[in-house]
């Protein structure tokens, strides 16, 4: 069973990435692009666990948690610009 | 392994999956910048929860034991998602975006 | 909690050497000794950032609260499924503010947290006198009665868990 739905999956997971470059492409504006970057890391983060099922290996655990805490950084620092013009105060 | 567990990955795995679809759907066709901050921070963290549960289930019959580090990855994202949306929607207000036509109420 | 001097936050120490066995993922007694180390060191070197927790008076109730604000994402997350799909045109964005009656700092931070989670509502700002909280809903045909929601099933039973007394 395993075999047909994590394929499935891989292909849902990939249309809700695709649906994120649409909006980080079209913009309007610049936190509109923020929030389809916040998106696009952690629908990768489900891509890779998805991944990592299909291998059956558990070394991706690593980089699943690196993208989160790295993404959520690089959110709030592009946040933090917006608001104030300045990353570090 | 035991096909129940097996079913139960798989339901997890298309849940969290296609929770992660409706937050991106959101993302894309939301009128405007408040109504989309909804879609993606929290569709989209279930959908990473989904996954997770699933991930944790599957690895669970091996030898070594189950293994709940996964865990750490859901508890993070709940833990900084309403922060980064906050976050996201100070700027916003300070931007004075545009609002939907039929949005009541004022931002300060 | 009694605070001890050589350790300021056993609860958060606890918490800490729980993350670490969880992060290497291994019950070995040499990782249990680093992890305890670890909760013994991160919260003295960082107690100047540490905010106050207030105590938390019924342990029980807030085991049921924590099992119910997961049971309302879970649900309502299905309902703004539904409305995400559905038609654009029968959305009702509003701005709602609630006046809040939570003085306490690490209260009010785990009340807007569970706000911004519950799908629906995001909490975008708070007034610099922190007495009122401005939410966005995505669909709120009423507005006063969602802020009164709001007061009766995430406000109440936080003030009524740590003892911080709104007056």
């Amino acid at each position: 069973m395993l075999a047909y739905v994590i394929p499935f999956c891989l292909v849902v997971i990939g249309l809700a990435l695709a649906l994120n470059l649409v909006r980080l492409v079209k913009g309007p504006s610049l936190p509109d692009r923020i929030l389809a970057l916040d998106t696009l890391y952690i629908n990768a983060l489900a891509l890779i666990v998805l991944f990592g099922i299909w291998l059956g290996s558990d070394l991706f655990f690593e980089a699943a948690l690196l993208i989160a805490v790295m993404g959520f950084v690089g959110t709030v620092a592009a946040g933090k610009y917006l608001l104030h013009g300045d990353i570090i105060d | 392994m035991p096909f129940w567990i097996e079913a139960l990955v798989s339901l997890f795995l298309v849940l969290g999956s296609l929770f992660a679809l409706v937050g991106a759907i959101g993302l894309y066709r939301l009128p405007d910048f408040y109504t989309r901050l909804h879609g993606p921070t929290k569709a989209t963290t279930l959908g990473v929860g989904g996954m997770v549960i699933a991930s944790m289930l599957f690895f669970a019959g091996r030898p070594e034991g189950p293994s709940l580090h996964e865990l750490l990855i859901t508890l993070f994202l709940f833990i900084t998602a309403p922060v980064s949306a906050h976050m996201l929607a100070k700027a916003a207000m300070q931007k004075k975006l545009p609002l939907a036509e039929r949005t009541r109420g004022k931002p300060w | 909690m009694k605070a001890l001097r050589g350790l300021p936050h056993p609860l958060l120490s606890l918490l800490l050497t729980v993350i670490w066995l969880m992060l290497v993922n291994t019950l070995s007694f040499g990782h249990l000794l680093l992890g305890a180390f670890l909760g013994w060191a991160i919260p003295l070197l960082c107690r100047d950032f540490l905010i106050e927790v207030p105590r938390v008076r019924r342990p029980l109730q807030l085991g049921l609260f924590v099992l119910k604000v997961f049971g309302d994402i879970l649900v309502a997350n299905l309902a703004v499924a539904k409305l995400v799909l559905g038609p654009k045109e029968r959305l009702n964005p509003a701005f709602v503010e609630v006046p809040v009656a939570i003085e306490d700092k690490f209260v009010l931070a785990v009340l807007t947290s569970i706000i911004s989670l519950t799908p629906g509502t995001v909490s975008a700002d708070l007034s610099a006198d922190r007495r009122t909280l401005l939410l966005h809903a995505l669909d709120a045909p009423d507005p006063g009665q969602l802020a009164a929601e709001v007061k009766r099933r995430y406000e109440a039973p936080l003030l009524e868990i740590f003892q911080c007394s709104p007056t």
